[in-house]
């Protein structure tokens, strides 16, 4: 998955603490893996050193100076065309579709269209194995079921979120 | 806009049943020898999409050309012998007649058509060959699989060589095992005579058979290859 684009994602919705930010990561997309501290501060700079993000203000705090960090149009840019492109369909992808979604959700966008275009993208794969099973021996074809079921059932995860999106974004928005 | 070179061509279609909206401005496009899936859950419209199509239900606004023709000019008889003669239609279940065996149920639409028995029974097998169900010819639907039946009913869509082939879940009864033959075998045929598919499916697997997608959602419809 992509920690700096989620993390410019939640930026979107208005600016935040580097703190802020972890937390907000943490709730809604780090189930099992928590956030290091470390890798919030070494994406942020890197977001700023691109361009996509900017600081809005430092304020004194306890320990060391805490940065407002605000995403730039560059950055409102780049997660848009993070969200529009399709994942190459593999195995497991359900954590960064996730991501997509709930992001496409919290910054107003249109998750439907999300999941459309991933399951074009999965179609698309699955003709090509479909195509080879066909053409195949019975080792290509049993290499190629294997593969297409588990397309499959990315694809079955698809559907019933493409079904629960207006339950998901009362969740997310809440 | 009509696509270029298409032969089915459905635009800005609505029907409504009731208090309940079907269709809600979706539109559709078909060129002669393509596959195109129509995907979309449950209570989308996706079958009432086809049946618009295929000129069983008339939409309540929106346009349907066959072949550069208007279908709402069309008079119910001028619309009966396009379905007999230029549509081929394969359901779920439930479509061949029991009293007739495998090969009169193929030969049956060219019976229907005027063609002698002799001659509509030679044509009628050739297609069974071709599903590899020749077989069977002197077998009642009560006596053959679902995997059979299913193929019997492609060759029998298929027997009158239509234009455009309409599937609505053609596989939905069969095994997975069973459901992949039957697609190899109806798109090979189809694409060897240059006819177009309009398969409407809730599986990816079937769906896979196709040379593109569109969804229909609420009514409405996106062509995923245009969309991009």
């Amino acid at each position: 998955m992509s920690i700096g684009h989620t993390l410019l994602g939640l930026l979107e919705s208005g600016p935040r603490h580097g703190y802020d930010l972890k937390r907000a990561f943490d709730e809604k997309f780090g189930h099992d893996r928590p956030l290091h501290y470390g890798q919030v501060y070494s994406t942020m700079s890197r977001l700023l050193k691109n361009g996509l993000v900017e600081v809005e203000g430092v304020e004194p705090g306890d320990g060391p100076e805490r940065k407002r960090y605000a995403i730039t149009e560059a950055g409102i840019t780049d997660v848009r065309r993070w969200l529009a492109t399709p994942e190459k369909p593999e195995p497991y992808l359900q954590s960064v579709l996730y991501t997509k979604v709930v992001l496409a959700l919290l910054t107003h966008r249109n998750a439907a269209e999300i999941l459309d275009t991933q399951r074009s993208e999965h179609l698309r794969m699955m003709r090509i194995l479909t195509d080879r099973k066909r053409k195949g021996d019975l080792a290509d074809q049993l290499i190629c079921d294997h593969a297409l079921f588990h397309l499959e059932a990315d694809l079955r995860w698809l559907e019933l979120t493409a079904a629960r999106l207006d339950k998901l974004a009362q969740a997310v928005t809440r | 806009m009509t696509p270029t070179g298409s032969l089915l061509v459905a635009t800005d279609l609505r029907k409504a049943y009731g208090p309940t909206t079907a269709l809600d401005g979706a539109g559709f496009s078909i060129h002669p020898g393509e596959v195109v899936a129509v995907m979309g859950p449950s209570g989308s419209g996706k079958s009432t999409l086809l049946h618009c199509l295929a000129g069983i239900v008339t939409p309540d606004s929106g346009s349907i050309t066959y072949n550069g023709r208007e279908m709402a000019t069309m008079n119910d008889t001028e619309r009966s012998a396009l379905r007999r003669s230029e549509f081929g239609f394969v359901f779920q279940f439930g479509q061949l007649v029991p009293e007739l065996t495998c090969v009169e149920n193929v030969a049956l639409p060219l019976r229907l058509n005027g063609t002698s028995r002799k001659e509509a029974e030679r044509t009628a097998l050739s297609w069974m060959e071709r599903l590899e169900v020749d077989d069977l010819k002197g077998k009642r639907p009560g006596e053959v699989s679902g995997g059979q039946g299913q193929r019997v009913a492609v060759a029998r869509a298929l027997v009158t060589s239509p234009r455009v082939l309409f599937a609505d879940e053609p596989t939905g009864a069969l095994d997975s095992l069973n459901g992949e033959r039957v697609m190899e075998l109806l798109t090979d045929a189809a694409r060897s005579t240059n006819a177009a598919v309009v398969l409407v499916t809730h599986e990816a697997r079937v769906a896979a058979y196709s040379d593109r997608e569109i969804v229909v959602r609420d009514g409405k419809s996106r062509d995923m290859e245009r969309a991009v």
